[in-house]
């Protein structure tokens, strides 16, 4: 195809988008909704990435110490559970510190820190907390603790209790409900970018359709196969390219009103700074399904027309 | 020019032509007459490889049309210049680009298309018009244009399908004359209609055909059904 042969398809093309007057109109609207569509789920999936990481975050696995455990061979295991490639943060609190936190969670209950004065000493063992990557993975750390040697000292071993026992029934079912969480987001994502996708199809079929006397006339004048979609395809990606800067243009506003009255309700998920921090891969995809819808929807409608 | 060997064509239980045999030399005006149904039209669509033959084959300057792959059907299809009864003219486009439309189809350059487009424009009286659509213009005027276009590349061959069924008579007669110039330049014509006036005004051969056969071919003919 030469250069002139690609210049009157784009002019013919832009020409059919500009005096297509409402179907031109109506087709960039429901491409519009489709791609709004498309852009909720950009936001929707990060939304439920955001909420299942917050979740994994909470949850963790301690390991206490006896009180005799020295300092240096406490962070001598924190050093070694960093290596493991499933663990994501191991935070170390040392005896004082837990003693000093737990004064301050029961500042105002009176009975409780008159037992432990009554105690004496620091009744609190230091320990390490371990959070996975993946709630999944707690039980391979939590085998690596027990069978690590690094936790003994002469003989015995410096680890008072892991909580993992009576934290497992939870962490399971958390793992279970994030996965079928990830999966079911996934599977609605899908459904809802097919169903779209589909609808702007039967409309860019519709549009085609009502061009089909003209694409017959375009046949007996002797036009290639090629020089009758080429246009089409052009109008289809006009059509894409405008729908997808509407939405980019409309998402601005829209974030920036939603963002600060649900960021509560997301668990600290903004959506206007996921679109300013996420802009260029939004406008990317927008853009680029867009185009790949307005073209691939024209050639696949204008197809049966071009049978001989 | 062109040849019909026996040519038969059905549609599922429906014969539309029965063994037709005809041939048309360079140059002619040939006219083809019949009542509605008589099979004119299943001709037209033969010979412009809309339609396949059933049986027997079609002839265009000793190519069985037949053996035409569809990727080379446009390529044949330049060589004929087309004009129908409802015009079929592009919505979308002004009068210039519909008749320019059939010169980007064939490849032609743009020096040239702005070279002869005014020329067709001219010769179909209708400069003044290049910029309107055709919903801005009257029936007469969208067949001149639709004559235009079918005569830009210089066809071997223009064949109308009843050019005059949705005119006028002052518009029919500008349409004929025009044909009968075209012919008169050295292109072969051949039109389907129904009009007695124009066949008579023709005065070249006309073709009857009824109930899918030729049953009357006469040089210089006039109309009788």
């Amino acid at each position: 195809m030469n250069w002139m042969i690609f210049k009157r398809m784009l002019v013919a093309g832009g020409k059919n988008f500009t005096r297509g007057g409402a179907v031109s109109a109506a087709t960039v609207l429901i491409m519009t909704v489709t791609l709004a569509i498309i852009a909720s789920l950009i936001f929707l999936s990060a939304l439920l990435s955001h909420t299942l990481a917050t979740i994994s975050e909470k949850v963790d696995v301690s390991v206490y110490f006896v009180t005799t455990a020295s300092e240096a061979s406490i962070l001598a295991v924190k050093d070694q559970i960093e290596k493991l490639p499933q663990v994501a943060n191991v935070t170390y609190t040392s005896a004082d510190a837990a003693l000093v936190a737990f004064r301050a969670r029961h500042a105002t209950d009176q009975l409780t820190l008159q037992a432990l004065n009554e105690l004496g000493g620091n009744p609190l063992d230091a320990s390490l907390e371990v959070q996975a990557k993946d709630p999944s993975q707690y039980e391979s750390i939590v085998s690596f603790l027990e069978a690590s040697p690094a936790l003994s000292s002469g003989g015995t071993s410096i680890v008072d209790r892991i909580n993992y026992a009576q934290n497992k029934e939870v962490i399971d079912r958390l793992s279970l409900a994030i996965r079928a969480t990830r999966e079911i987001g996934l599977a609605v994502v899908i459904l809802f970018a097919i169903a779209s996708i589909l609808i702007a199809f039967a409309t860019v079929r519709l549009a085609i359709y009502t061009a089909k006397e003209e694409i017959s006339v375009m046949r007996l004048v002797g036009a290639s196969n090629l020089y009758i979609q080429g246009p089409f395809i052009v109008t289809g990606i006009i059509t894409g390219v405008i729908s997808a800067v509407v939405v980019l243009l409309l998402l601005g506003p829209a974030t920036w009103y939603a963002g600060e009255k649900t960021v509560g309700w997301f668990g600290g998920f903004n959506v206007a700074s996921y679109y300013a921090d996420n802009f260029a891969l939004v406008f990317s995809i927008l853009m680029l399904s867009g185009i790949v819808l307005g073209a691939v929807a024209s050639v696949l409608a204008i197809h049966r027309y071009l049978k001989v | 020019m062109i040849y019909f060997d026996k040519v038969t064509k059905r549609y599922g239980d429906m014969m539309a032509l029965e063994g037709v045999t005809i041939s048309v030399a360079p140059k002619e005006f040939v006219s083809i007459v019949g009542h509605s149904g008589a099979g004119k039209t299943t001709l037209l669509k033969l010979l412009l490889a809309e339609e396949r033959p059933t049986d027997g084959s079609v002839f265009f300057e000793s190519i069985d049309i037949n053996d035409l792959p569809s990727s080379a059907l446009h390529h044949y299809r330049r060589k004929i210049g087309m004009v129908f009864q409802d015009f079929r003219l592009i919505p979308n486009k002004t009068a210039y680009e519909n008749i320019a439309f059939a010169m980007e189809a064939a490849g032609r350059s743009d020096e040239e298309i702005a070279s002869d487009v005014p020329h067709i424009l001219e010769l179909v009286n209708l400069s003044d018009k290049a910029l309107h659509f055709p919903d801005q213009l009257s029936g007469g005027e969208k067949q001149r244009i639709a004559i235009g276009r079918a005569i830009i590349n210089q066809p071997d061959l223009i064949v109308a399908d009843e050019p005059t069924g949705n005119l006028d008579p002052i518009n029919t007669y500008e349409v004929v004359e025009i044909l009968k110039k075209i012919n008169e330049l050295g292109t072969t014509i051949i039109i389907t209609t129904h009009n007695k006036g124009v066949v008579d005004a023709i005065g070249k051969r006309v073709i009857t055909v009824d109930r899918g056969k030729v049953v009357r071919d006469d040089a210089g003919g006039k109309y009788s059904l």
